[in-house]
């Protein structure tokens, strides 16, 4: 058997995240729960708290990343739900690659996904707690307002990925995830928050570098964790 | 005297495979010799699926040790499951993507290439040229099963490992699948497991009985009859 060829993850990769885009492109089953729960999480904060612009700059961000995570953790449920049926993962799982690319694979079709649902998501934010971002931030600041986006997605997509694949094995995979993945991502999510709400303020106490950094540190602990445990996590 | 001969393509030695409490493989030595057919028969539950999930390194062993051409499993790493086809029960294929797409994708996941001859020739085997662009999810059972063997055998594979392939085929499938199985042995080495003792011995060179997770019988040259009366006997004893 020595005529086989030393294994690569990448092939494996690139052909899980083209089939995940097309089946999403095909569908729309992900994309648009997410968008429509997303924005569903906006109008509710928008008609309950009735907020003026001072404390739309305070909560606004908060509402924005709630919605983001909530609505991602539905499109990252759907992730492996599509695998389930007709036990597509072993078909990946027989892929000549290490099983880590199942994960990586899933993590940038994941991403990708999110960040798309984030982008149609973010000028209803606007247009509904009346914040002009382009008046709101500088060039610079809005650079960064999307590397905190950028961060916060990949870490949270990083943690939920690898939960939605143990989610997957059980029978109630619909409950597990949220219960297994907001604990876990409560970092995340604290830290892209506070970057965005420091990035809108206009007299900020400190810069967003030290949540930035925060989410730096977690999505590659989170990366990391999970390209080393996900073999385990989807065997048996 | 061949005094150098090829290693055997599938082996296992003391193999155990538990879930919880259940034991559905106890302690087995199992030899697939290359370029040829195996065929496993013994009635539901009696590890014949469990063997092949071993074998295609979808379910670890809880004891014991597999090889693949001589070589420990845990030596060879990733790459050796390119050289192995897996049908299951499930097709493992997507319902959203149509009949070619599913084979481009299996064939990237390989490596295979050119992607589009090789996915063609599968589709011409399985008789689903003119259904390539069907979504999955539109085929009848039958055609589903022939998609499954034709995504098994995209990446010709050295072992091929079928677990009941005939279910669902009509007569006519039956006969193709039975003839691509027999012009496959010799670069490709095969295990499968059936409940048509006809079929199965019609196309192997070597057969056993598997019973509560023991290999009962094992022999070359039995005849149909021969088998479907030892299957009764295997039966009696057990009970």
């Amino acid at each position: 058997m020595s005529q086989w060829r030393s294994s690569s993850s990448l092939p494996a990769v690139v052909a899980i995240f083209r089939k995940d885009v097309r089946t999403e492109v095909r569908t729309r089953q992900m994309f648009s729960s997410m968008f429509v729960f997303a924005v569903l999480v906006l109008l509710v904060f928008n008609f309950t708290l009735l907020l003026d612009e001072i404390r739309a700059i305070e909560l606004g961000p908060g509402i924005l990343w709630v919605a983001f995570v909530f609505a991602a953790t539905l499109g990252l449920n759907r992730s492996f739900a599509i695998e389930g049926e007709n036990r597509c993962l072993s078909g990946l799982m027989l892929a000549p690659a290490p099983r880590s690319a199942i994960y990586f694979g899933k993590l940038l079709s994941n991403v990708l996904f999110m960040m798309a649902m984030e982008i149609f998501v973010l000028p209803l934010f606007v247009v509904f707690f009346n914040l002009s971002l382009w008046e709101l931030l500088t060039p610079t600041e809005l650079a960064t307002f999307f590397l905190v986006l950028v961060l916060g997605t990949v870490g949270y997509a990083a943690v939920g990925t690898i939960l939605a694949a143990v989610a997957s094995n059980t029978t109630m995979r619909e409950v597990l995830l949220p219960v297994l993945l907001f604990p876990i991502s409560v970092p995340i999510v604290i830290a892209a928050a506070e970057a965005t709400r420091l990035l809108f303020d206009e007299n900020p106490d400190t810069g967003p570098w030290i949540w930035i950094r925060v989410l730096l540190v977690f999505a590659a602990v989170f990366l990391i964790v999970s390209w080393l445990t996900f073999e385990y996590v989807i065997e048996e | 005297m061949n005094l150098n001969p090829a290693p055997p393509a599938f082996a296992a030695r003391r193999l155990t495979k538990r879930f919880g409490r259940s034991t559905a493989l106890r302690e087995i030595d199992f030899e697939l010799e290359a370029g040829r057919c195996h065929v496993l028969f013994g009635r539901n539950g009696a590890g014949k699926s469990t063997l092949l999930l071993i074998a295609a390194t979808l379910l670890r062993p809880s004891s014991g040790e597999i090889f693949f051409g001589g070589d420990r499993y845990q030596d060879l790493g990733d790459e050796v499951r390119r050289g192995i086809g897996l049908v299951s029960h499930q097709s493992f294929l997507y319902p959203d993507l149509t009949v070619l797409e599913n084979l481009e994708f299996y064939g990237r996941l390989y490596g295979c290439s050119p992607q589009k001859l090789t996915a063609s020739e599968a589709l011409d085997w399985a008789d689903l040229d003119l259904r390539r662009h069907s979504p999955v999810r539109s085929l009848s059972r039958g055609m589903l099963q022939r998609l499954s063997v034709a995504r098994a055998l995209l990446h010709r594979p050295k072992l091929l490992l079928l677990d009941e392939p005939y279910t669902g085929l009509d007569a006519l499938s039956s006969e193709r699948l039975s003839t691509r199985l027999s012009d496959a042995k010799g670069e490709t080495s095969i295990l499968l497991t059936t409940h048509d003792v006809d079929r199965g011995v019609s196309i192997a060179d070597r057969i056993s009985i598997l019973e509560a997770g023991r290999i009962a019988f094992d022999a070359t040259g039995a005849t149909a009859p021969e088998v479907k009366r030892l299957l009764l006997e295997v039966r009696e004893i057990a009970r």
